[in-house]
C-alpha cells in the first residue's frame, strides 16, 4: 500500500464508522447509552450517529443501567440488534445481573430458541489518574463468565472489523476498548493504535489471535494497550540482541489457544502482559493454555506483567508503580533469563 | 425556620471558601495541560468536577449538621466537603495526590474520606445512597444521635440505588435525608430528557415520605427546607426527600466543551450567581456590613491559599504504598 491511500482512523472513529455502516443496512441496529447522542460518547465512539440517524435510533438514556441494559436484552430477543454503551467497565457493578444472568444465559436457558444479538461496549484502563472506580480493565471478570463473547481491539483496523462482526453476531458480545488507544486528545493517545482502516465494511473473525511481531527467543502475549507496551519492550529487547515475538489476543472469548501454543512452542519462553488484576484472570489463563497442553516446550518459568491485586491508586507515582509498562516487560525478561 | 446572623455569616464565608477553592483548583489543574490538554498531565491529574454555582445546597444543608452527622457526596464533592468541615489542607493534598492527603493519595478528588466529620464520597452514580441509609440505621440501632444526608445529582435519581434506598429508609423510618442537587444536566443529557417527571420531589410520595422542592438556588430557602428535614429526622419521624434547583457554572468536568448547552445558558446562569446575590442581600438587610464581608472573603482566600501551599509543599507518596491499606 502506498502512503497516499493510507486511511488512518482513531479507534473511536473506526467504531463509529462500523456502527453507522451496519445501521444503514440493518434497520434493527440501534444505539443507546449515556451521552452517546449529542455528545457522541464520552470517548467519541458514537460521533456523527445522531446527525445521520436521529433520536429514534440513537438514544441517550437516563443513568439507569439496570433498566437499559436489561431492555437491550429484551429488544435483542425481540428482533433488534442493540449496541449499548456504558462508559466505563467499572460501572457494570450496578447492573451486572442483566449482563451475566440474562444477556449471557438466555440463549442457553431457552435451548437456543431465544437469541440475544447485542453488543455491549465499554471503556477500560487507567494511566491518567482516574483512580479506583474509573481505571479498571476487568477483562478477566467478563471473560470468566460463560455465554458472552469478549473482544479487546488494540488498533483501529481490528476495532472496525470487530465491531461489524459483533453487531452481526447472533450472540452477545462485550466490546472493551482501551481509553489510551481511543484517540481522544484529552487522554493522550497511543499513536500505534491508529492504523490503516478501509472505508468499506469488513469483519475481523473472533477467536483468531495475531502475531504482530515475529521473534525467536520469547513470546509476549497481550491484549489492547498491553500489545503496544509489548511492542515497545520488544524493540528495547532487540537492542540487547533478544528477539521477541508479540501475540495480540484480540478476542478473549473465544480465546485462540492454538496461536499461543504455537508461538511458545517456537520460542520456549512466555511473558503475559495484562493490565487487569494479577490473580484469577487472563494472564493465568494464557499460561494454563500452554502448560496444560505441553509443559515440555517451556525453557523457563512463564512471567506475568500485570496490575497487582489491589485497587488502582490515584497518585501518579503510585499508578506508575502499579500499571504494566514496557520497562516492566524488559525486567520480566531479565528475571526469566536469570532464572 | 430562618438562619441566624451567625449562621448566615458562616454560610456566606463557606460559599466563598468553596468558590475560591474551585477557582484556584481550576487554575492549577490547567498547569501543564496547555497548549495540549491531556488529563494525565500537571500537578492535578485525572478528572475534575467543579461545584461552582452549587454552593447554596451545601451550606443550606450542612448549616444544620454536626460533626457526628453523616454525609455522603458524589463525584462533585468539594462544596459539600468544605461545608461539612472536611480538613481542607488534607483534602487539597489528596487532590494533588500527596502523601499528606486524606488517604495518602490513594483516592483523589472523587474519593475524599474524612472520618472525623463522617464524610465520604464516590464516583459511581447514586453510590452514596446505600451507605448513608446504613449509617442512619446504625445510629438508630445503637441509639446514638446522628442524621445521615446523601447528596446526589438529579441524574442519580433515575438510578436503582436511589429508589431502593428511599424505600428502605422510609420502611425503617430512619434518620435519613436525600438531597438532590438539580443542576439540570447529567453530563450532556438534560433532566427533561432523562427523567419521567419534571421534579423529583413528587417521587417522595412513592415512598410515603415528604417530598420538598426548593427553587431559585437560594441559601435561605434551602436552609429552611433542610432545617425541617433535619428536625424531623432527629425527632425519629423518618426520612425526607429534598430536591434543590441549582446550576453548575462550570462544565461537567474540566475539559468539557459544553457544546450541549443551549446558546446563552451560561451567560444567564452567571447573571444568577448565588454568591454575589447573597452578598447583596446580606448588605441590604443589614445582616453584614461591607467590612465584615471583606473580612470573610479575606479569611476564605487565606484558608484556600494555606491549603494549596500545604498540598504543594507536601511530599509525593511512596509508590509502593499503593499496596498498603488494602485490608484492615
Ligand atoms: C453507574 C454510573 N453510571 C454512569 C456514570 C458516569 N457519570 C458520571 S457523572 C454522570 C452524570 C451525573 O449526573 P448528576 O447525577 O445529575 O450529577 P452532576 O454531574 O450533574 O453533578 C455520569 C453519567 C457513573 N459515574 N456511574
Ligand atoms: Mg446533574
Amino acid at each position: 500500500m502506498t502512503q497516499s491511500n493510507e486511511r488512518k482512523l482513531t479507534i473511536a472513529r473506526a467504531m463509529a464508522e462500523a456502527i453507522a455502516q451496519e445501521m444503514r443496512t440493518d434497520p434493527g441496529v440501534f444505539v443507546m447509552g449515556e451521552d452517546i447522542a449529542a455528545l457522541g460518547g464520552v470517548f467519541g465512539n458514537t460521533r456523527g450517529l445522531l446527525d445521520e440517524f436521529g433520536h429514534d435510533r440513537v438514544r441517550d438514556t437516563p443513568i439507569s443501567e439496570t433498566s437499559f441494559i436489561g431492555a437491550a436484552v429484551g429488544a435483542a430477543q425481540d428482533g433488534m440488534r442493540p449496541v449499548v454503551e456504558l462508559m466505563f467497565a467499572d460501572f457494570f457493578g450496578v447492573c451486572f445481573d442483566a449482563i451475566y444472568n440474562l444477556m449471557a444465559k438466555n440463549t442457553f436457558f431457552s435451548g437456543g430458541t431465544f437469541k440475544v444479538p447485542m453488543v455491549l461496549m465499554t471503556s477500560t484502563g487507567g494511566g491518567y489518574s482516574d483512580a479506583g472506580q474509573h481505571s479498571q480493565c476487568l477483562y478477566g471478570t467478563f471473560a470468566h463468565l460463560p455465554g458472552m463473547k469478549v473482544v479487546t481491539p488494540s488498533n483501529s483496523y481490528d476495532a472496525k472489523g470487530m465491531m461489524t462482526a459483533a453487531i452481526r453476531d447472533d450472540s452477545p458480545v462485550v466490546y472493551m476498548f482501551h481509553k489510551s488507544l481511543q484517540g481522544m486528545g484529552w487522554l493522550g493517545t497511543e499513536q500505534g493504535a491508529s492504523v490503516h482502516t478501509p472505508e468499506e465494511d469488513y469483519t475481523v473473525e473472533f477467536g483468531k489471535a495475531k502475531v504482530v511481531r515475529e521473534g525467536r527467543d520469547v513470546t509476549i502475549v497481550s491484549l489492547a494497550m498491553g500489545v503496544h507496551h509489548a511492542l515497545k519492550a520488544a524493540a528495547e529487547l532487540e537492542k540487547a540482541g533478544v528477539s521477541a515475538e508479540v501475540v495480540d489476543l484480540r478476542t478473549l472469548v473465544p480465546l485462540d489457544r492454538d496461536t499461543i501454543r504455537a508461538s511458545v512452542a517456537k520460542t520456549g519462553r512466555l511473558i503475559v502482559v495484562d493490565e487487569d488484576y494479577h490473580s484469577f484472570g487472563v494472564s493465568g489463563e494464557v499460561i494454563a493454555s500452554v502448560v496444560e497442553h505441553d509443559i515440555s516446550v517451556l525453557k523457563a518459568a512463564p512471567q506475568r506483567v500485570t496490575s497487582p491485586d489491589a485497587p488502582i491508586p490515584y497518585a501518579r507515582e503510585m499508578e506508575a508503580f502499579f500499571l504494566p509498562s514496557p520497562a516492566k516487560i524488559v525486567e520480566a525478561w531479565g528475571r526469566m533469563k536469570a532464572a | 425556620m430562618t438562619p441566624s446572623k451567625k449562621q448566615l455569616h458562616w454560610m456566606y464565608e463557606t460559599m466563598v471558601t468553596s468558590r475560591r477553592f474551585e477557582e484556584t483548583i481550576e487554575k492549577i489543574y490547567l498547569e501543564g495541560k496547555q497548549p495540549v490538554f491531556n488529563m494525565a498531565s500537571g500537578p492535578i491529574p485525572g478528572e475534575m468536577h467543579l461545584s461552582n454555582g452549587q454552593e447554596p445546597v451545601a451550606v443550606g444543608v450542612c448549616a444544620h449538621l454536626e460533626d457526628h452527622d453523616i454525609v455522603t457526596a458524589t463525584h462533585r464533592p468539594h462544596h459539600e466537603a468544605i461545608a461539612k468541615g472536611v480538613d481542607l489542607k488534607r483534602m487539597t493534598a489528596e487532590i494533588f495526590g500527596r502523601a499528606t492527603g486524606l488517604s495518602g493519595g490513594r483516592g483523589g478528588h472523587m474519593h475524599l474520606f474524612d472520618a472525623k466529620v463522617n464524610f465520604a464520597c464516590a464516583g459511581i452514580i447514586a453510590q452514596g445512597m446505600g451507605p448513608a441509609v446504613g449509617a442512619a440505621l446504625s445510629r438508630k440501632m445503637q441509639g446514638k444521635p446522628g442524621v445521615a444526608v446523601a447528596f446526589i445529582g438529579e441524574g442519580a435519581a433515575n438510578q436503582g440505588a436511589f429508589h431502593e434506598a428511599m424505600n428502605l429508609a422510609a420502611l425503617w423510618k430512619l434518620p435519613f435525608i436525600c438531597v438532590i442537587e438539580d443542576n439540570s444536566w447529567g453530563i450532556s443529557v438534560a433532566k427533561k430528557d432523562a427523567t419521567s417527571v419534571p421534579r423529583n420531589d413528587v417521587r417522595g410520595a412513592a415512598y410515603g415520605v415528604p417530598g420538598v422542592y426548593v427553587g431559585g438556588n437560594d441559601p435561605w430557602k434551602i436552609f429552611e427546607a433542610a432545617g425541617t428535614a433535619v428536625a424531623r429526622a432527629r425527632a425519629g419521624d423518618g426520612p425526607t426527600l429534598i430536591e434543590v434547583e441549582t446550576f453548575r457554572l462550570a462544565g461537567h468536568f474540566m475539559g468539557d466543551a459544553e457544546g450541549y448547552r443551549p446558546k446563552g445558558e451560561k451567560e444567564a446562569l452567571f447573571a444568577r450567581d448565588p454568591i454575589p446575590a447573597m452578598r447583596k442581600r446580606l448588605l441590604a438587610d443589614g445582616t453584614a456590613d461591607e467590612a465584615q464581608l471583606k473580612d470573610m472573603e479575606a479569611r476564605a482566600e487565606a484558608r484556600v491559599a494555606e491549603a494549596i501551599d500545604f498540598a504543594r509543599s507536601s511530599p509525593a507518596p511512596a509508590p509502593e504504598d499503593a499496596l498498603t491499606e488494602i485490608f484492615a
